[in-house]
């Protein structure tokens, strides 16, 4: 069962091949026995997993099952779980039990989904390899000396060692895409503002959105389904309706306009991974896609515009972790200023402190105009660059990271090199646009993914050229093989 | 094309970010500002690391920017407002139920004043 996509799992739950109950258990069993060689989730409730697990099996048996129903997902430990503790992956909130669903959590229950635990994530958010949690880092399932990527590399961790059918993940700045390449699973970000934020805890609140990560496009299709829509307890979610995600895959590639920016294809991209890339692009092509050459004239502004922005946005989220209302509180304060400084010493780790300093630096008097109202009104030519591409082609694609997964311990001593690895990632948060990445060749061993960028909202033509390229393809379908039960 | 706005007048002079140069009192009055406690042996470390990032992101400096709009939201959404109703219950206990320290629903700190 383990091995099975999501759509697969829906249908062999639906003609009763087996139960929620048993599948529920296989995944339980298989993180017992080997997520002590990923680290890929932090809580597993096994309790709660088999009581929803059983109700969902009931609801099935009454024949008022909805698609998602008795399925099991694992969730991103940024997502707030009513009873269950949230951490962030965080000193800070080690001890944090929040008193209410995310809206995102709250949409699963509702469908009769089974949250199977919750993932290592990179404190905060902050990170491209999950080397900064406070619970360890993650080993990449395909060579465990690697990375996974990062932010969100738990949950591509679990996918790609089939601990979990299918994840969630949230992408400030590539943490779904860039994860998600470096593990072989397909994952996509959103556009800003398609799933709710309420209840996600917030990192970059412009940038910040939360999707799906499974093996497939189709099961990405299948979970944005119940993710996406219009949330009136988050004022930035959009009053756009949600499509049907599944409803358009397999449409045909005639005559789609493919733009490849050539800032994605030039130094500092690695010769074996844009072969990949070619070779995927030839793969559409072949499809019936047309590949035009554009350009994004300001991509190399794009790290920097980030890291005023996020930081930013950063410090001022974080302030409210003051050791006086939930998470981490010093011991023995001897007065509020002493509470607050020591708690927030403790509380975070070395990048998230980074951040908060970067971000408190250019929003202080003084330095408003030069960095922050700067790097906003350089967005916006970043985000122009993307407008006038659309004018001329459907989707942009390209690599979705400079080069497979690097060692781990490689960069984490780096700051600037680990913000390097983004760099084809960021423009699609700093500009809202939805951004894509499918599995497409192994570079020695370590997968690579193609990355598509879409138009605002335009997540089912994604889906689309996504599913359409694995339907010609089997790199989605390859396993680890150092996982147990993977077939490389 | 680029929405272009009058320029907005500038509240104070356009600081010159002379970011290489920062100085570790500039760290130190930072992270008051941010309220996290640095450790003395790490300051010299934590102000190395935050001017490389400054460095890094002094490039935009160079960027023409003349006319351009500031962008917060990738939308270009405004905040949307609500009527002004009830919709929340009370949920005190919940929330006080998860607090470090907390006495007659009133959340405790050390003394603030004497």
């Amino acid at each position: 069962m383990y091995d099975k996509s999501v759509a697969q799992l829906v249908a062999g739950l639906r003609d009763k091949q087996f139960s929620s109950v048993e599948l529920s258990r296989c995944f339980l069993e298989r993180i017992a026995r080997l997520d002590s060689t990923y680290n890929s989730f932090i809580s597993v409730d096994e309790t709660a997993v088999l009581a929803a697990a059983g109700a969902a099996d009931k609801r099935i048996a009454a024949g008022n099952a909805a698609t998602l129903t008795g399925i099991p997902i694992a969730h991103k430990d940024i997502f707030c779980t009513d009873g269950m503790r949230t951490s962030c992956g965080s000193r800070m909130l080690d001890n944090f039990v929040p008193p209410y669903d995310a809206t995102l959590i709250a949409h699963f229950n509702r469908e009769g989904a089974v949250v199977l635990g919750k993932t290592n994530m990179d404190e905060f958010a902050m990170g491209s390899s999950n080397e900064n949690s406070f619970y360890g880092a993650v080993s990449n399932p395909w060579d465990t000396s690697l990375v996974p990527g990062g932010s969100s590399g738990g949950s591509a961790a679990a996918v790609a060692a089939m601990l979990a059918p299918a994840a969630t993940g949230t992408d400030t700045g590539g943490s779904i895409r860039q994860p998600a390449a470096f593990c072989g699973i397909t994952g996509i970000k959103p556009t800003y503002g398609r799933v709710s934020r309420l209840g996600m805890v917030a990192f970059a609140s412009s940038l910040d959105q939360a999707g799906p990560m499974a093996h497939s496009a189709e099961d990405c299709a299948l979970l944005l389904n119940c993710m996406a829509g219009h949330d009136p307890l988050d004022s930035t979610s959009s009053e756009l309706p949600a499509e049907d995600y599944c409803a358009g895959l397999g449409g045909s590639l005639q005559g789609l306009r493919i733009g490849l920016p050539r800032e994605y294809f030039g130094d500092g991209l690695d010769t074996a991974t844009a072969r990949c890339i070619q070779d995927s692009l030839k793969e559409l092509e072949a499809q019936g896609a047309t590949l035009v050459e554009v350009s994004l004239p300001h991509s190399h502004l794009t790290i920097p515009t980030y890291y005023i922005i996020a930081p930013a946005e950063a410090s001022t989220n974080l302030s409210r972790f003051d050791g006086v209302r939930y998470g981490h509180r010093c011991a023995n304060p001897v007065d509020l200023h002493d509470l607050y400084t020591r708690t927030r010493e403790e509380g975070f780790g070395a990048e998230v402190k980074r951040r908060i300093l970067v971000g408190t630096y250019a929003l202080s008097a003084g330095y408003y105009d030069a960095y922050y109202k700067k790097a906003q009104q350089v967005r916006r030519l970043i985000k122009q660059d993307f407008v006038d591409c659309f004018s001329q082609v459907d989707v942009i694609a390209g690599p979705t990271t400079p080069g497979p997964a690097f060692a781990l311990g490689a960069k984490s001593d780096d700051p600037l090199a680990m913000y390097l690895e983004d760099i084809y990632t960021l423009a699609a948060n700093l500009a809202g646009l939805p951004g894509m990445s499918v599995p497409a060749g192994l570079v020695g061993g370590r997968p690579v993914g193609l990355q598509l960028i879409g138009n605002y909202f335009d997540e089912a033509r994604l889906l689309n050229v996504g599913h359409r390229f694995q339907q010609a393809t089997d790199w989605h379908q390859r396993r680890p093989a150092t996982a147990p039960g993977g077939t490389q | 094309m680029i929405t272009l706005r009058p320029p907005l007048p500038r509240r104070q002079p356009f600081p010159v970010a002379n970011t290489m140069a920062i100085e570790q009192n500039e760290i130190e009055k930072i992270a008051e500002l941010a309220r996290i406690r640095i450790a003395p042996d790490q300051i010299g470390q934590v102000t190395a690391r935050i001017t490389e990032i400054l460095g890094m992101v002094d490039q935009l400096q160079a960027v023409d920017t003349t006319d351009v709009e500031p962008m917060a939201n990738p939308l270009d959404a405004i905040q949307r407002l609500r009527a002004d109703e009830v919709t929340e219950e009370n949920r005190r206990e919940a929330f006080q139920a998860i607090a470090p320290a907390v006495e007659n629903g009133l959340y405790l700190v050390p003394r603030v004043v004497e």
